[in-house]
């Protein structure tokens, strides 16, 4: 067992309040704890059970049986999933997500109509969010309900609904257990951070974001470039509306939020300085990731820049074990491209859009946690693989 | 407008649910006893709450407890609250009733399944 002492997840009543956040009760804030602490426990204490799974007898058992070790990381899931113990961490990981996504939506569907109106009153006679409910929803999003939420980001209960997106600003927090921030926007604001620090001649004049989801990580963009003129698009009208009002109701006004397919804009050629995807591409699929990464290298400037924060990818020289690992939410969390989407040659992936090999670059970011100092990890804790708030970034400069 | 809030916070998600166990009957009572574990939590935190504000502020009679009964308004909220704890105890029966009701088979395919589907388009 892991000897370590617990680190306890904030409460989640510290989460960051805005106007259009829904309201908590006292016992929908304590169920909200209580799944943060089982995530917590889960990531922390039965999670590295499955390596110990793994060294001891499953890998063993498959050498005596077949005469040789594991080819690659399907072998492994095969192997790992007749194991009574991947069994139950995987059977309780899948119930506390199930269990996740019911308290989000039974906190913010009993509101939901209200939830509607605060968005409405925020967006009324706003030329910063323009809604296209013509729009076709990519086939990636259509047929996926995305981390078992269900209705994915799109789908609308009633005219005018934003429950998706109130459910989703929500619950991040659980997941993550806090590790992203108070507004759940770490990612935003370590990317504008090392942006600022590492390139301060950069001075990006128009921005987009896509696949904003709500805006959480675009808005700290928009602080950290506040003459910037920001575009952030996606194709959930719930997402846009709630990400609009919200953005709003904390002050940020510099931010334009479009109902738009990222790999169809429309965009004239050489519109933007720089184009950001956050945790995006692991949503799409294998032609569209492509189509996507073109679109950008087209609505680029010269001398402009894309950037795309991700979970690491696989490498040849990555341990199978973790490669299996990470791959969990692929097939148990409704992540389906995401096993595929780590696998891509990232450098290649930008070289055929148009980018040059010489402009490519990877670095890693950890997220800016702005939660008090008590409630962050006392002591050094497994990773929780998939959900860790450390990323890689590839990107690459239009030259 | 209307929507039944209770029944949509359980939805299920897209997709053949994967079974861990050998037994999907142990995965259900699994998951049925981790959502009274939670509810179990939740109640503590609150009475938790409660102790400690009567330890501040003051004290409450135990006999007043005892022989509090609800009006018809505070029936009526302490019935619907018994309603949404049920359903949100028997989720997983709920959504494995979704599954058979679901007859489009786009939406109830193995993550592996999409997968391969996605790579394609």
């Amino acid at each position: 067992m892991n000897q370590a002492p617990i680190n306890v997840p904030p409460a989640w009543h510290r989460i960051g309040k805005h106007e259009v956040a829904p309201e908590a009760s006292h016992d929908e804030i304590a169920r909200f704890n209580f799944l943060s602490n089982l995530n917590k426990y889960l990531a922390t204490m039965v999670s590295p059970g499955n390596r110990i799974a793994f060294d001891k007898r499953v890998r063993p058992r498959f050498r005596r049986e077949k005469g040789r070790d594991f080819e690659n990381r399907r072998e492994v899931r095969e192997a790992m999933l007749r194991d009574p113990h991947f069994q139950t961490w995987s059977a309780l990981r899948r119930a506390a997500m199930e269990m996740r996504q019911q308290a989000g939506r039974s906190l913010v569907l009993r509101q939901a109509k209200q939830l509607a109106e605060k968005a409405e009153r925020l967006n009324a006679g706003k030329d910063t969010l323009q809604l296209n409910p013509n729009l076709t929803i990519p086939p990636y999003i259509a047929k996926v309900d995305n981390h078992l939420m269900p209705g994915s980001y799109h789908t609308e209960l009633f005219e005018g609904d934003v429950s998706a997106a109130a459910n989703y600003d929500m619950g991040l927090f659980v997941t993550t257990g806090g590790a992203l921030g108070r507004f759940n926007d770490g990612g935003g604001k370590a990317i504008a951070q090392w942006l600022l620090s590492h390139h301060p001649e950069f001075k990006p004049k128009h921005i987009l974001d896509i696949g904003c989801g709500l805006g959480h990580n675009v808005l700290p963009i928009a602080q950290a470039y506040p003459d910037a003129e920001v575009i952030a698009i996606d194709v959930g009208a719930p997402m846009l509306r709630y990400g609009h009002a919200r953005a709003q109701a904390m002050g940020i006004t510099n931010v334009k939020f479009i109902q738009m397919d990222g790999q169809y804009t429309g965009f004239p050629d050489e519109s933007f300085d720089w184009i950001q995807t956050t945790m995006f591409l692991h949503e799409t699929s294998g032609k569209s990731i492509y189509g996507i990464m073109k679109e950008i290298y087209r609505m680029l400037k010269p001398s402009g820049l894309t950037m795309h924060i991700e979970q690491p990818q696989y490498t040849p020289e990555m341990d199978l074990y973790e490669q299996f690992i990470r791959d969990w939410d692929a097939f148990y969390n409704n992540e389906p491209f995401w096993s595929k989407m780590h696998d891509i040659d990232t450098l290649e992936l930008m070289t055929q859009a148009g980018f040059k090999a010489e402009n490519f670059f990877q670095i890693g970011v950890r997220a800016v946690n702005d939660n008090e100092d008590h409630t962050k990890p006392r002591a050094p804790e497994p990773e929780d693989h998939g959900r860790a708030a450390v990323w890689n970034v590839f990107g690459a400069w239009k030259k | 407008m209307e929507i039944n809030d209770i029944v949509l916070a359980n939805s299920k998600a897209k997709g053949k649910r994967p079974y861990f166990f050998d037994d999907a009957a142990v995965e259900r009572v699994l998951n049925i006893t981790m959502a009274v574990a939670g509810e179990l939590a939740v109640v503590h935190e609150r009475l938790d709450t409660i102790e400690r504000l009567l330890e501040a502020k003051g004290t409450l009679s135990r006999a007043d407890i005892e022989a509090y009964r609800p009006d018809p308004k505070s029936e009526e909220e302490r019935q619907r609250w018994h309603a949404a704890y049920i359903a949100r105890i028997l989720r997983i029966v709920q959504q494995e009733m979704e599954a058979i009701r679901d007859e489009n088979p786009e939406n109830n395919r193995t993550m592996d399944e999409v997968a391969d589907e996605l790579e394609q388009i």
